[in-house]
């Protein structure tokens, strides 16, 4: 089945409002971001009432630079793409209803995207997807193993029972006294450091789930201890034993699972698969297993609209159709939309 | 000139279509399912009944707050985007004047009011048929505005759905010069904020993309921060 379609995807489930089109699934003819980080910073995270008065403000300008930027009018599209959840619920509403009220002036179905279903079809962006795909979604929200046999097709076959991933570099930054986000300043100093202290690793057994809360009080722990004798820490050895314990765990991890269900394609997506220690390392293992392993360029890794719409776009294809009552919904699980 | 309005400031939900003044049609009601559910489904009932599409109307008109922080974004979201794609003009309209205009017959002062929580709250004083702004839209506690408005020597009518909440205070305070209207009147009415907008001129409707709502509140984190700013 070909897939032909022109889609306007919407999201804003956290700190950035975007809005981009998509051309069959696989082509961006535009993608615009308007990013908060600068109005955040000054917070330490993200703050949802912020960040919903920050969508308000910008939500018809993005849509309508992405419709500039693509030189379409409504009229050349089929359908608009909105991320319904998971995310910030305030934050979510402002896309949602945008979408909803765009989709209703000019007659067009409305389709709501998992913002995870989201990141993992990035890739679709960039690389054609050969199931069974196993896909590692690392970001501030999430840490979870996801196997696709086909489109639209998702089984969460590992997930974090405490923080997530980029939780758990943002929550370490604070204690090396690092700016937020803390991800990035994390991936270079660790790079700088030629040894790193030696941190646990939390491995779970046989599962595929994932813990970094123990990590992260080790860390705090190892700063208190040093304290206490009057010592000074060395923070790019800090960095370098946690990111080496989280990259380890991930890495182990993904490539069990790829070898036990045999999957064609490893894909990362997410935030935290823009880091640099965790893609080589990521990259080196599946070389020596012979599995294609991809990234997507680094805007397509961090939240934005253009992952939506491939997503929404293979939905359309599949027939799924929202309608003008779609909330907002938090805690929205990844279901599969294929048959 | 037809006109769609939109009031999702509180509870309540609001939407009509007036043409050169007229109501052809109003859907007032106070259900108290979420305004992200309930008010594009009843916005495209709306145009149904009238068997008009969305492009037909002339400009839009919004209550842009105080209010609900969350009613008032999807009300502003849903009228801002509309009235972009369907390059039509924008008016926005305090929501306190909305309500206050439900009782614009009345001789004495009208004081709109909405609950802030902690014995705060957002008011708004009025005169007259046009309702001229006594006391201009705020943010403040209950016990400052009852004695500003102690000030006045003119009965004082008190509208809005939360006013019952204050009912005793109002009336320690401002005893026989303070009056209560009936529930009903205590909803907005969207046909009304569509007679206040009209009395406005029409902006251009490139202003639309920098329509923002009148929260009358800075975000707790914002505030926080400011203080940290000036002790710094
Ligand atoms: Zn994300």
């Amino acid at each position: 089945m070909e897939n032909q379609n022109i889609i306007l995807a919407i999201e804003t489930s956290c700190d950035e409002t975007a809005a981009s089109i998509i051309r069959n699934g696989s082509e961006i003819v535009s993608n615009v971001v308007s990013s908060q980080i600068e109005s955040q910073t000054r917070f330490g995270g993200v703050v949802p009432e912020v960040a919903s008065r920050h969508h308000v403000e910008k939500i018809s300008l993005v849509i309508e630079k992405a419709l500039k930027d693509a030189n379409l009018e409504p009229q050349d599209l089929d359908a608009v793409a909105v991320t319904e959840g998971p995310g910030l619920v305030g934050a979510l509403l402002i896309g949602i209803n945008a979408a909803k009220a765009f989709a209703f002036a000019h007659g067009l179905p409305i389709i709501g995207v998992h913002h995870i279903a989201g990141h993992i079809y990035a890739n679709a962006l960039v690389q054609n997807m050969e199931f069974p795909v196993l896909a590692l979604v690392v970001s501030g929200g999430h840490t979870e193993l996801v196997l696709m046999k086909e489109h639209g097709h998702f089984e969460v076959i590992g997930e974090t029972r405490d923080d997530a991933a980029g939780e758990a570099y943002d929550k370490v930054a604070r204690v090396l006294n690092l700016p937020y986000p803390g991800g990035p300043h994390i991936d270079r100093l660790a790079h700088s450091a030629s040894e790193g202290v030696e941190f646990p690793r939390a491995w779970l057994d046989n599962s595929y789930d994932f813990s970094f809360s123990g990590l992260k009080s080790a860390v705090i722990n190892y700063k208190h201890n040093l304290e206490q004798r009057g010592e000074d820490i060395v923070p790019g050895m800090v960095a370098k034993g946690f990111q080496d314990s989280v990259v380890e765990v991930l890495t182990t991890k993904t490539v069990r699972a790829a070898r036990e269900f045999q999957v064609k394609q490893v894909i990362a997506a997410g935030g935290v698969s823009a880091n640099k220690g965790l893609r080589n390392s990521l990259e080196q293992a599946f070389q020596k297993e012979g599995i294609p392993f991809y990234v997507p360029p680094l805007n397509l890794c961090t939240d934005n609209a253009a992952m939506i719409g491939a997503a929404g776009s293979y939905m359309y294809q599949a027939g799924i159709r929202g309608n003008m009552s779609m909330n907002g919904n938090p805690g929205l699980d990844l279901k599969s939309w294929s048959i | 000139m037809i006109w769609l309005g939109i009031d999702t400031s509180n509870t309540p939900l609001s939407v009509a279509i007036v043409n050169d003044g007229l109501i052809i049609a109003e859907i007032v009601q106070d259900t108290k399912l979420t305004h992200s559910v309930t008010a594009m489904p009843t916005i495209e009932e709306l145009f149904e009944k009238v068997k008009m599409k969305p492009n037909e109307i002339d400009a839009i008109a919004v209550s842009e707050g105080p209010g609900s922080y969350t009613g008032i974004r999807i009300g502003v979201t849903i009228a801002k985007t509309l009235a972009w794609t369907l390059k039509k003009p924008l008016i926005g309209i305090s929501s306190l004047k909305v309500v206050a205009a439900n009782a614009n017959l009345f001789s004495g002062l009208i004081c709109s009011l909405f609950d802030a929580r902690r014995q705060n709250v957002y008011a708004g004083v009025y005169k007259g048929e046009t309702l001229e702004t006594v006391l201009e839209e705020h943010h403040s506690g209950i016990k400052e505005l009852l004695q500003q408005l102690k000030e006045y020597n003119d009965p004082v009518l008190f509208v809005g759905l939360d006013v019952s909440k204050f009912e005793e205070e109002i009336r320690n305070e401002l005893g026989e010069k303070a009056l209560f209207a009936s529930k009903n009147i205590q909803l907005p009415r969207a046909s009304k904020l569509i007679e206040l907008a009209m009395r406005e001129s029409l902006p251009s409707i490139e202003d639309v993309h920098s329509f923002v709502p009148k929260y009358h509140r800075l975000a707790q984190a914002e505030a926080e921060w400011m203080k940290g700013q000036k002790k710094g």
